[in-house]
């Protein structure tokens, strides 16, 4: 059984990732009073993708063509070593550092890959990338921080594990903690106000830039692995900061149960996300730091609180 | 008169090795490559036997200490002292000279016929051989004299390119900064003898009561500014991105993977060991001039453009890494923690040992890029990962080591160090635990900007198109250079894999200090399980993170290349310009990636543009011919410390030079009232 749930757990967030990307567009199309494509409208592109032939550049080398599979492959370990449904797991790569870390791998990836064909627009993305991802470092560990002091464990199974809403004294920590780590999720995740993930207008984009020599099934694990990576910031905000419904034990009912609830919470999350993107505007590039020191800050301030 | 027994034979034989190799390389300096061989040999030789030794004085843990008496002087002995600590850094210092002199092998030939081969073997083997003194000297003075044949044969070999006239510039940079630095280190050993009496390191150790706390406080300072220049620590760290590009490129591995450490050494060998107890503002010190300098070491490289600067300013950040671990092991045990203490000097001493290892493997593989190209300016490289793969190989897995990313080496000494740290901010009172807040923001932050560092180095020297013509002419680098740099980023990766093992060692290490003698660990390691932080906050396994990942991309690999879609068609065609001819100005440069961050940091880096626009006609100022733009960085080390220094230095100097009016009646009378006020202090 703990197998079973083990498949189920490395299998989740790339099975369910393209879902989220579907409702996200589908619930800014009815903010924007269209009929929207349909949820599932990633998944057939994605299938579509896989099946196209690809044009690579000729200035590119191994760097380009093997880094859609090295940060697949980092989404997927990282998907796998975090609390989605069930707590009880506790892998061995679940420590908050060695998650933030692997995580940088596919940065560096990334970023690298854009810069590998020569041309400027993946070389801009990559140094906005890098710039936007630097600064984000420093919130990121420190909200994650936060909690793991609350809970006195830097394993997010164990986080998740104990309940920390519980710890009613810490609580105006944990939310300065989690409003630190939402914006943190925005700008790792490439969304508004730091990135706009359906644009290809050169002086914006970031994420968009880097990817833009990609074709074909490399597009494909791009995006795909982009979108993992939202559900890896979801699982992290929710199941960290608000583990209610989170299956404590191996029985069906609280696997049910708990996978039932995440999908509610992602749901939640992704509607956020939407009605954020459908009402605020793209911050200029130059304050965006302004936002991500405010998440550092506010996670020092959840820290000093705890003692 | 020498009282030796047989492991202290072996110790010397290691010594006269280098020695050898010293001499030999003098005497057959006339010829080129027999001068090579026989420098590179020697080295190679004592490297090996240095490693065996160091690795056995480790494993059985032994501590082996002898003393030659210099029969006409009552406090200049030859004594040595080699505990596991010694032995340590002796491990360090033999590894990296071990893959340095190999590359070396191949290195030096571009220098045949230009510069003299033997000159640079005496100096080289001379610099390695004191290398070992001074990490086993136990006499002040005997120090002292280890740590000068350090610095003058580093000085050589700094400038042994001696036709580059920036070269002899640095050399004169470093010089002066090693005899500013020497200075306050012999000040704080006469102070110290001044109570104790004794320049042996045991005797002041057992008498280190007998020195009151103001002079103890006056001592540390000393020693920081002594031993920190040396280390690289912000602000007497201008010498190091001076000197580090000067010298020839496995000299810089070695002065930047090992000689820098020695400062590191000292620091650990007087704070945590000679001088304890100590007050807690010391540890305090220790760790924001580490924040600082970890933080400015990174933003001040993301500024260079010279790929060895780059790398100096990075070595920076890295002491900087190491303080941290330094001041909070310092600070815990102040604070009478010493479990936690303990983790601390283990972080501190494993980020050593990697920093020396990866960026050894960084300087030499960027000296071969250097080698083959004859310039250091990365704007003018680029595309240089086809041309010389294995290169490219080499340094990204430095590139991703020295960013800590997972499952090289340095990401699990920077987990030790965030773990003491992290341990500091959970169980101290208010006002510490600002201060490791301050010191695990500054780790969180570093870590990112040597990330975006790395990114923008590996990106502009190998990937997207060449920037210059020269690139399409370069070859790989000759087998002797692959070989060390190889072995470099293999050992990269082994620390990575055992770094529960290599943890396990530390703690050993750890242990056999005095004042640990009683301490239990606050850590547990084994080769599966890798660490684990006591009562289970948290724990990290190299073995496990590697399967995963490894497993992981194959299974990826497999099924996007080989079950969906095999049949997929390839076609390489250009990179997509918008419908222009893509050249080598529409990429991105090394200024123009870092621009962004440094425009965020602008607080700190007071970057500036200088816009000089030259005009077809002067009068109507339409059509410009040509335009120049300076983009340049205040170092704010130089305008608020060295700048005030040198203008305080100048008003001093000009005063004075009213007493020396040139008139012999004036000087007979200066004579005349020194000789009064001398004998009036003696009555």
């Amino acid at each position: 059984m703990t197998i079973l749930i083990w498949i189920i757990q490395l299998f989740f967030v790339p099975v369910i990732s393209p879902l989220i990307i579907g409702v996200i567009k589908k619930i800014k199309a009815k903010f924007q009073n269209r009929q929207g494509s349909s949820i599932f409208q990633f998944y057939k592109d994605l299938w579509k993708l896989m099946y196209k032939d690809e044009v690579v550049s000729k200035d590119a080398s191994w760097i380009f063509l093997y880094a859609p599979f090295i940060i697949f492959t980092v989404t997927i370990a990282v998907g796998a070593s975090i609390p989605l449904f069930a707590s009880f797991l506790n892998g061995p790569t679940s420590d908050l550092l060695v998650i933030v870390y692997i995580m940088a791998i596919s940065t560096f990836f990334l970023s690298l890959a854009g810069m590998d064909t020569g041309s400027a627009f993946g070389g801009f993305g990559s140094s906005r990338e890098m710039t936007i991802s630097a600064l984000a470092e420093g919130g990121l560990i420190f909200s994650l921080l936060t909690v793991a002091l609350v809970s006195s464990s830097t394993n997010v199974f164990i986080i998740s594990g104990i309940n920390i809403l519980n710890h009613s004294q810490h609580l105006l920590s944990i939310m300065l903690a989690f409003i630190g780590f939402f914006i943190i999720l925005l700008a790792e995740t490439t969304r508004f106000p730091f990135d706009n993930p359906s644009t290809h207008l050169e002086l914006t984009m970031i994420h968009e830039a880097m990817i833009l020599e990609y074709s074909g099934k490399r597009l494909a694990l791009m995006e795909w692995a982009s979108a993992n990576k939202l559900i890896i910031f979801i699982a992290l905000g929710s199941n960290l900061f608000f583990p209610l419904g989170i299956a404590q034990n191996i029985s069906w009912l609280a696997l049910v149960i708990g996978i039932i609830v995440f999908l509610l919470k992602i749901l939640f999350f992704s509607t956020i996300i939407a009605i954020l993107e459908s009402s605020v505007a793209k911050f200029r590039f130059f304050r965006l730091p302004d936002l991500l020191i405010t998440s550092f800050i506010l996670n020092v301030i959840a820290i000093v609180l705890i003692n | 008169m020498l009282e030796i027994i047989t492991p202290s034979v072996s110790f010397f034989v290691l010594l006269s090795i280098f020695f050898i190799g010293a001499i030999s390389s003098l005497i057959y300096q006339k010829n080129d490559s027999i001068a090579n061989f026989l420098s590179s040999f020697f080295s190679i030789i004592g490297s090996l036997c240095g490693l065996f030794f160091s690795v056995s004085m480790i494993i059985y843990g032994k501590n082996l200490s002898f003393i030659i008496n210099y029969p006409y002087s009552s406090f200049f002995k030859i004594s040595f002292h080699i505990d596991l600590l010694s032995a340590f850094f002796i491990f360090i210092i033999s590894l990296i000279s071990l893959f340095c002199s190999i590359y070396g092998v191949g290195y030096l030939k571009h220098f045949y016929k230009k510069y003299s081969i033997g000159v640079f073997g005496f100096f080289y083997n001379l610099l390695i051989g004191s290398l070992l003194l001074v990490v086993t000297a136990s006499n002040g003075i005997f120090f002292l004299i280890a740590w000068e044949i350090m610095s003058i044969s580093s000085y050589f070999l700094v400038v042994y390119d001696r036709y580059d006239t920036d070269n002899i510039k640095a050399g004169f940079l470093y010089l002066i900064m090693t005899y500013v630095g020497t200075v306050f280190i012999i000040l704080s050993f006469l102070f110290i003898y001044k109570y104790i009496g004794s320049f042996e390191f045991i005797d002041i150790k057992s008498g280190i009561s007998l020195i009151p706390l103001s002079i103890k406080n006056n001592i540390f300072i000393f020693t920081i500014i002594g031993f920190g220049t040396k280390a690289g620590i912000i602000p007497f760290h201008i010498w190091l991105p001076a000197a580090h590009p000067a010298a020839p490129s496995h000299v810089s591995a070695l002065m930047s993977g090992v000689m820098i450490k020695t400062g590191v050494y000292m620091m650990i060998r007087l704070f945590v060991d000679i001088l304890q107890p100590i007050p807690v503002w010391w540890g305090i010190l220790i760790l924001i001039i580490g924040s600082i300098s970890s933080l400015l070491g990174v933003l001040y490289a993301l500024t260079e453009h010279d790929i060895k600067r780059l790398l100096a300013f990075h070595s920076i950040e890295n002491i900087g890494i190491i303080l941290l671990g330094l001041g909070s092991a310092l600070i815990f045990y102040s604070l009478n923690m010493p479990e936690l203490a303990l983790l601390g000097l283990m972080a501190s001493l494993f980020h050593t040992l990697n920093h020396a290892i990866f960026k050894s493997l960084l300087f030499l593989s960027a000296g071969s890029v250097i080698n083959e190209m004859h310039t250091r300016n990365i704007e003018e490289y680029g595309g240089i990962i086809k041309y010389m793969p294995q290169t490219a190989m080499f340094f990204l897995i430095g590139s991703m080591a020295i960013s800590a990313l997972p499952p090289f080496n340095g990401f699990f000494s920077e987990w030790l160090t965030y773990q003491a740290l992290f341990q500091g901010v959970a169980q101290l009172n208010l006002s510490f635990q600002g201060i490791f807040i301050i010191a695990a923001s500054s780790l969180a932050f570093t870590g990112g900007l040597a990330l975006t560092c790395f990114v923008k180095a590996f990106g502009i020297i190998f990937l997207a198109r060449p920037r210059s013509t020269k690139v399409s002419s370069i070859k790989e680098s000759p087998l002797s250079m692959r070989i060390g740099m190889g072995f470099l980023a293999l050992m990269s990766i082994l620390f990575g894999l055992f770094s529960g093992y290599t943890s396990r060692l530390l703690e050993k290490i750890g242990k056999d200090l005095s004042i640990f003698k009683d301490t239990n660990y606050f850590t547990s390691a084994s080769f599966y399980q890798g660490i684990d932080i006591k009562n289970s906050f948290a724990s990290v396994s190299a073995p496990i993170i590697f399967v995963v990942l490894i497993i992981i991309i194959f299974a990826v690999i497999f099924i996007f290349t080989f079950v969906i879609n095999k049949n997929q068609k390839i076609k390489i065609e250009n990179t997509w310009g918008c419908g222009l001819n893509l050249n080598k100005r529409a990429e991105i440069t090394a200024t123009g990636f870092a621009r962004s961050i440094i425009l965020v940091f602008k607080g700190i880096l007071k970057p500036s543009i200088q816009n000089e626009v030259e005009y077809h006609d002067a009068d109507s100022r339409y059509l410009p011919k040509s335009r120049v733009i300076t983009i340049h960085v205040k170092n704010i080390y130089n305008y608020y410390f060295y700048q005030p220094l040198r203008n305080i230095i100048n008003i001093i100097s000009l005063k004075t030079k009213n007493i020396q009016s040139g008139n012999i009646n004036a000087y007979i009378s200066y004579i005349f009232i020194s000789l009064i006020i001398a004998l009036l202090s003696v009555l």
